[in-house]
């Protein structure tokens, strides 16, 4: 009897490190989970009146904008690269757009062409990156550029915006008690629905997981890499195109200076949510819990009164944390090979 | 010819001298340099002048690059390092004070010094890719500057801070001095001591140089300690040029500006060989694109448009895809003469 109770006391714990194992991948978003989990009933019990409904909505509204570039982002490091140009594009079609609506187009052709003006910069980016061997990083750079000067181009001053069907996005309010979502975040619901869903079940979704994995097997295996890493920049593009509506809509002008240092938040909400920077492992809903870590701490520091340069060092500090956690389940895997 | 036509720097310094001539054919006074008060005057002594701080940031994050790394925090060392400094003489009881000011960039500086370390120690110790290492720093050191200036843009008045970015000396800017000795300095420990070699050992092979008995971490970790003192003094010179501390707009875009100027001087991203002198050009041009922009009336906002096409070029240029498609355009012509193809291989390569 006694040589069987070993393995009997054992089992639990090989259990759970079985399931840690199981599911590294998981485990940097499972720990963004806690953390956001952790800050929301940190602030309810110090503030007392954190977790309103109103609050926990604005959240989700503020940052709307963050949320849609986030999936964008997301796609494009699952391939292993990285998107600088998602702020830019984003001040690039707010301008644009908020320019065409004071000249009397109507939204109908301005929205269309905002989201195909971030996918042109995106497609550029892709062809750079995939044709032409550019490191995404340089080719994401020579994109922001592009739609930073393009912006200024466009105006050197904010215009503000009258159309009453784009302001309609931002001011309708459907609520249940003190619950209410906007336009501008119901479109980032659908965006993210859609994120997720091309990512587990569509060929393409599969398919960005395998380029980040490893390219060489990805194409041994006949998977069009050419296509879809050119296609994840397009879509990033795109979602920074719809982000520049929805920030449009939001602050009801357009201004060439917005979204400087965006794509570094961004960057630091998909890496805290869970996406590895060397790309094949994440999910987008992590990356909206990223999002909401970021949102949340933005909120106890604007609660708390304390000035607003907190924020970057508490996201620097807690983007470093993630990073040493992804590190170690990197090496973890590694020496499991 | 050929041998001039496929040395690394023939590009850049072409590019260089193309964009002075076309100054000076659309405005004269661009290459006159006139002499004022003892003082040497004229375009592009300002360009030399203005150059200074990306001058510096440049210059270590060519070393930072020759090691396969990236450091994306130059900007944010340059206003905490501005910050540190201006808040010193601030508080001083005298601001005019030369040994004030002096401690005062010693500080700046030694900030920078540590915050190189910081990024170091996360990519050699840690082992943290180094994009996010130093990405962690770019989020978090303006905040930190902020922290130190309050929230404000601290000012002063100190003629000996004023004199780092806008005195002369011997008829030359003060300022130029700075940045020949730092590229004078960088260059002598590079390139006369075995150091220079085995950075390029570890960005071109970090695990046979390892092997070979190279302490790459020691190597790595000064390059990021270099960039880090480089870029706090570009942020003395920052805040000696406005007089001024601002935690936003100090350094900001720099990072992306020192890296086209080391690609432009032919550096690769991917690490191994460098070349110092690539990065001079490199600054040069794009401080006088800069120059040429203003001049064409084009507001500094719009510049970036001009940067993206000079980024795309560059990179088009030294794609090895493109590369390949020409030759195998041209190669009948080339077949008669197969001689140079091999140096210009060679050159790719690196490139």
């Amino acid at each position: 009897m006694t040589t069987l109770e070993p393995p009997v006391v054992a089992r639990p714990t090989a259990g759970l490190s079985r399931l840690v194992d199981r599911h590294a991948s998981a485990l940097p978003t499972a720990a963004a989970v806690g953390i956001l989990a952790l800050l929301l009933v940190g602030a309810q019990v110090y503030f007392g009146n954190f977790l309103t409904p109103r609050n926990l909505s604005a959240l989700l509204l503020d940052h709307a904008y963050l949320i849609i570039l986030a999936v964008g982002m997301t796609l494009v490091i699952l391939t292993g690269g990285i998107d600088l140009s998602v702020g830019s594009v984003l001040a690039f079609t707010g301008i644009l757009g908020a320019r065409m609506l004071a000249s009397g187009l109507s939204p109908a052709v301005v929205v269309p062409v905002m989201i195909l003006g971030g996918a042109a910069i995106g497609l550029m980016i892709g062809v750079l990156v995939q044709y032409f061997d550019v490191q995404p990083f340089i080719a994401s750079l020579a994109g922001l550029f592009l739609a930073r000067g393009l912006a200024f181009v466009v105006s050197l001053q904010s215009v503000k915006v009258q159309s009453s069907s784009i302001l309609w996005l931002q001011s309708t309010r459907f609520g249940v008690g003190d619950w209410y979502i906007t336009p501008t975040g119901i479109i980032a619901v659908v965006v993210l629905a859609a994120g997720a869903f091309t990512l587990a079940y569509t060929r393409f979704g599969r398919t960005v997981y395998a380029i980040g994995g490893d390219e060489q097997s990805a194409r041994l295996m006949g998977l069009d890499v050419a296509r879809t890493r050119v296609l994840v920049y397009v879509v990033s593009g795109a979602c920074s195109g719809l982000g520049g509506l929805v920030l449009t809509a939001y602050s009801g002008a357009g201004y060439p200076r917005n979204g400087i240092g965006t794509e570094l938040d961004v960057i630091a909400a998909v890496v805290i949510g869970g996406t590895l920077l060397s790309g094949g492992v994440g999910y987008v809903l992590g990356s909206l819990v990223g999002v909401l870590v970021y949102g949340t701490i933005k909120t106890i520091i604007s609660f708390k009164g304390a000035e607003q340069s907190w924020t970057q060092i508490t996201i620097g500090m807690l983007l470093l944390v993630f990073i040493v956690i992804q590190q170690v389940i990197v090496v973890r895997s590694a020496r499991r090979r | 010819m050929a041998r001039t036509v496929h040395h690394r720097l023939f590009w850049p310094v072409l590019s260089l001298l193309a964009l002075v001539v076309l100054n000076a054919a659309v405005r004269p006074s661009f290459i006159r340099v006139a002499v004022r008060d003892g003082h040497l005057y004229g375009a592009l002594v300002d360009i030399l002048r203005q150059s200074a701080p990306l001058m510096m940031v440049a210059l270590g994050m060519t070393l930072v690059i020759a090691t396969r790394g990236i450091d994306l925090s130059v900007g944010a060392v340059m206003a905490v390092s501005g910050a540190v400094a201006l808040t010193l003489i601030d508080r001083s009881a005298d601001p005019g004070d030369v040994g004030t000011v002096i401690v005062a960039i010693a500080a700046g500086v030694g900030i920078g010094v540590v915050l190189g370390m910081w990024n170091g120690f996360l990519v050699t110790v840690l082992r943290v890719q180094p994009i996010v290492a130093t990405l962690v720093l770019m989020l978090a050191g303006r905040g930190v500057a902020l922290l130190v200036t309050g929230g404000f843009i601290t000012t002063v008045v100190s003629p000996p801070l004023k004199f780092v970015a806008s005195g002369y000396l011997l008829g030359l800017p003060f300022a130029l001095f700075l940045s020949a000795s730092a590229i004078a300095v960088v260059a002598l420990v590079e390139r006369r001591t075995a150091l220079g070699l085995l950075t390029e050992a570890v960005g071109i092979n970090p695990e046979a140089s390892r092997l070979a008995g190279v302490r790459s971490r020691g190597i790595v970790f000064t390059a990021y300690v270099a960039s880090g003192a480089l870029a706090g003094l570009a942020g003395i010179l920052y805040s000696s040029n406005i007089m001024a501390a601002d935690a936003n707009a100090a350094g900001e875009f720099i990072e992306l500006y020192a890296i086209l100027a080391v690609v432009l001087g032919r550096t690769s991203l991917l690490g191994g060989k460098f070349s110092i002198a690539g990065t001079v050009v490199g600054v040069l041009v794009i401080q006088t694109l800069q120059s040429t922009v203003l001049f064409l009336g084009v507001s500094s906002a719009q510049s970036p448009v001009f940067f993206a096409v000079v980024v795309a070029v560059v990179v088009l240029v030294q794609s090895p895809q493109l590369h390949s498609r020409v030759r195998r355009l041209s190669g009948r012509r080339r077949r008669a003469v197969p001689a140079p193809e091999k140096p210009a291989r060679d050159v790719e390569v690196s490139a």
